[in-house]
């Protein structure tokens, strides 16, 4: 699809950082007010969504390859699962094992938070927020950009 | 640390790695074939393998040594006392017992020999990174929906194979039947799962509860129970849609002939353990519920009152058996008339489940007597040996398919002369389906023969005539794709790839074994899961402790 | 009265779904009865967790008085995520329908000749 004109343009530029650090926002601060990975993933999104809509699909897709985003997504996925196993070597030696509370050998995100509403409680929980943002970012993203992109090729030509 | 101190943790560990590693190896696939493609393949098939080892480990343990695993996920214990004195069950648990290690023996091996036989089936098409991730995916989700202990968790795998699955199934996009049998696909599994959310919900409301073991404990029927039975129709309806039995089936012929036989193979198991889980449902969540009186009818007849007491047991079987009894025959009069040989064996399946669901059916009429313990068993068995068989089946057509690329029957003839072990493995496969001895399909079924019987003499009869007449079938495909002139088109191929006959030759190798030693697998495999199925008391007192 | 009002929703929403994905005839339709149910089972999760003049779970030291219930509501967000995940794969395989097809109607599609 081809895209809007350039007053539009030119607005949803200016916006769109706005929207990524709502989203980032929403994401980092999972464990303390409502919010967490999906949500903040999804926020993001939509800020992508509106740049593929307002530029096009053909001109994001020659700026972005979606091999790329697939590499993104796998991090974030690798990541969550590897916290996830390292709570088996840790710790009272359980698969999610929140290894990172009440400990002081790493002194990150070892509060539990009595009282506090401090960033740095909650244990492994920010990091698994982060690594399933990041998937949800990437594949959302994709998904609306291929689905773009296939309706611009004719019929016929698969 | 020496060896039994490593294979003891590795067992302790055992249901929380099962899932893990596809799932690990499920994500790491994307980046790993940026290298190379043949290392891609091999590290599937090295991660497929290590969790049907680990997988052998744990039920081995199970059904040998007996022992119940618990695994919380997280750590800690699985309940939590309150301050006022009751005891409140929280964290997500996964609980293995004797019908949990008989499915997932069936799941290792069914996603072994499939991604072994993908290994060469699939050369040449493009795509393959996104292939093996889903196939990953779907082995972790069939797995899940095999061990939880928790409702809601059952669920998530559920929707997780389903959606993995139905992206197989449409792989092949640049031919239109197979999309068409993919949207099929996820319509029918997304309102099925939907039903069995809504289910979920309602227990959860009236219980507060989401553990299967507390739920065993706490669900009555008889006092106040309209929302257990509303759950419980709406429970059986959603399970029996994803598993494929008449008249939710329209599904099966479209998804299972249109699939690459590889998939189709997985897609199997995935069908078996929606079946586990509506056994679980039945006799295990509302187990101590089935002798319960629903409702007394009584009325004068000259001057003595008669009494009618309507349990719940009776309700049960009557529905199980006379959908077992349209699934049979639907199944097999159905397969008659198609010319598609994917689509017949997708028949033949259909008509199979339908032996496995009246062998249980008979035993619900007939609870405490021991007519009944023998049809159980004869059911569980025949659900391992229906997947081995229609697995076969399923392998011989996708290799006549990548030799000759053809499906219709009317097209194929003499293919005996070029490929001998397929030809081989095919009348082995057909003696199997059908119940011919030596090979595995004989032992189940006379067990079911001989159990039903007793129930009722024409439902034997029936059973035994869609035997025959499924013997005829495959005979008749036999005829006409095997033996026969040689048609000059198919007058240079050559035989299968090496990788799918080393699969095709593991499955029959095994049916030959169970075929030969059923008494050694009855005694050992089937037996504790039959046992976990009538008395689900050991299942709640692992979790609750004497509730 | 005013409690009940949320179920009654419910049943509407399952029962309107339910003839959309039964009675209509195209693939679009189908795919918006699917998420009408979806959306119907995730506001029954909801409204099963909320306790009579009750404030939202997110406090550490919380006001005096009742909390909903945070189960429900975690239950429900895994439900949404899914939800999406199944909506944008029917949505792709219709775009696939429709250019290898030339239609949306279930009635044409069904109908191609078995080669």
């Amino acid at each position: 699809m081809s895209g809007m004109s350039r007053i539009v343009k030119t607005i949803s530029s200016f916006v769109f950082p706005f929207v990524l650090i709502y989203g980032l926002y929403i994401i980092a601060h999972g464990h303390i007010t409502p919010g967490g990975g999906f949500q903040g993933g999804a926020v993001v999104a939509s800020g992508c969504a509106m740049i593929v809509v307002t530029y096009g699909s053909i001109w994001t897709m020659s700026k972005i390859k979606e091999k790329r985003l697939s590499v993104f997504e796998s991090l974030g996925a690798v990541g969550f699962i590897g916290l996830a196993f390292i709570g088996l070597f840790f710790g009272s030696k359980v698969f999610f094992y929140n290894f990172l509370m009440r400990q002081d050998t790493i002194p990150i995100f070892n509060n539990v938070g009595e009282g506090l509403s401090n960033i740095n409680t909650a244990g492994v929980l920010p990091f698994m927020n982060f690594a399933v943002g990041l998937k949800v970012i990437a594949g959302l993203f994709a998904i609306v950009l291929v689905m773009a992109y296939a309706t611009t090729k004719k019929e016929g030509s698969k | 640390m020496s060896i039994e101190q490593l294979i003891q943790d590795i067992v302790t560990h055992s249901p929380a790695l099962i899932i893990a590693i596809p799932l690990l190896g499920a994500f790491l696939t994307p980046l790993i074939s940026r290298i190379n493609d043949k290392i891609r393949n091999i590290f599937v098939i090295l991660t497929v393998g290590l969790t049907g080892f680990i997988a052998f480990l744990l039920s081995y343990d199970v059904l040998i040594n007996g022992n119940i695993h618990s695994y919380v996920f997280g750590g800690g214990r699985s309940v939590i006392a309150l301050p006022s004195g009751s005891s409140f069950a929280i964290r997500i648990l996964f609980e293995v017992d004797g019908l949990n290690a008989f499915m997932i023996i069936i799941g290792a091996i069914l996603a072994f020999v499939g991604v072994i036989y993908s290994y060469s089936f699939m050369k040449g098409n493009t795509g393959l990174d996104k292939y093996y991730t889903l196939i990953l995916l779907m082995i972790a989700g069939m797995f899940g929906m095999m061990l939880t202990g928790d409702m809601f968790n059952f669920f998530v795998f559920l929707e997780i194979t389903s959606i993995s699955s139905c992206a197989l199934i449409a792989f092949w996009t640049n031919k239109g039947k197979s999309i068409e049998a993919g949207f099929k696909y996820i319509v029918i599994s997304t309102i099925g799962a939907l039903f069995v959310l809504f289910a979920i919900a309602l227990l959860y409301g009236k219980y507060n509860a989401l553990n299967m073991a507390v739920l065993a404990n706490s669900i009555d029927i008889v006092n106040n129970g309209f929302i257990d039975k509303t759950a419980l129709v709406l429970l059986i309806s959603g399970l029996a849609m994803k598993a494929g039995i008449v008249p939710m089936h329209m599904w099966l012929p479209d998804a299972y002939g249109r699939a690459p036989s590889s998939v189709t193979i997985i897609l199997i198991g995935t069908t078996q353990a929606s079946l586990y889980a509506l056994f679980r449902v039945c006799f295990t969540l509302y187990g101590s519920q089935l002798t319960q009186t629903l409702k007394y009818i009584r009325f004068n007849l000259g001057g003595s009152t008669v009494i009618f007491d309507i349990r719940l047991n009776g309700v049960f079987a009557l529905i199980i058996i006379v959908l077992a009894i349209l699934t049979i025959v639907v199944g097999v009069l159905m397969a008659l008339k198609q010319n598609n040989l994917k689509r017949m064996i997708a028949f033949a399946a259909i008509a199979e489940i339908g032996y496995m669901f009246l062998a249980v059916g008979a035993w619900v009429w007939v609870i405490g007597s021991e007519h009944g313990m023998v049809a159980l068993k004869g059911g569980i068995f025949h659900i391992i040996n229906d997947a081995l068989d229609i697995g076969l089946l399923f392998l011989v057509a996708g290799a006549i398919y990548y030799v000759t690329k053809e499906t219709s029957l009317n097209k194929m003839g003499g293919l005996a002369r070029n490929m001998k072990y397929t030809t081989i493995f095919f009348v082995i496969g057909l003696l199997a389906v059908s119940g011919m001895p030596p090979m595995n399909g004989f032992a189940s079924k006379l067990l079911i023969y001989e159990s039903i019987y007793h129930v009722n003499p024409i439902l034997s009869i029936i059973a035994i005539l869609c035997s025959i007449l499924l013997l005829a079938i495959f005979v008749k495909v036999f005829h006409s794709a095997f033996l026969g002139p040689k048609i000059p088109k198919f007058d240079k191929v050559k035989e299968a790839p090496i990788s799918m006959l080393i699969a095709m030759g593991m499955i029959a190798c095994l049916i030959i074994f169970f075929g030969l030693f059923p008494n050694f697998i009855v005694e050992n495999i089937v037996e504790p899961a039959a046992n976990a199925i009538i008395d689900n008391s050991s299942y709640i007192s692992h979790i609750i402790g004497g509730a | 009265m005013i409690y009940n009002i949320p179920f009654i929703a419910v049943a509407a929403l399952v029962i309107i779904g339910l003839y959309a994905v039964i009675f209509k005839r195209n693939l679009i339709k189908i795919v918006i009865g699917i998420t009408l149910i979806e959306s119907g089972v995730n506001l029954f999760l909801i409204t099963l967790g909320y306790r009579e003049g009750s404030t939202a779970p997110i406090y550490t030291n919380s006001p005096a008085g009742t909390m909903s219930l945070p189960v429900p509501q975690a239950l429900t967000l895994t439900s949404i995520v899914i939800g999406v995940a199944v909506l944008a794969l029917m949505l792709s395989l219709s775009v696939h329908i429709y250019r290898h097809y030339g239609t949306l109607d279930v009635r044409k599609i069904g109908k191609e000749e078995e080669q």
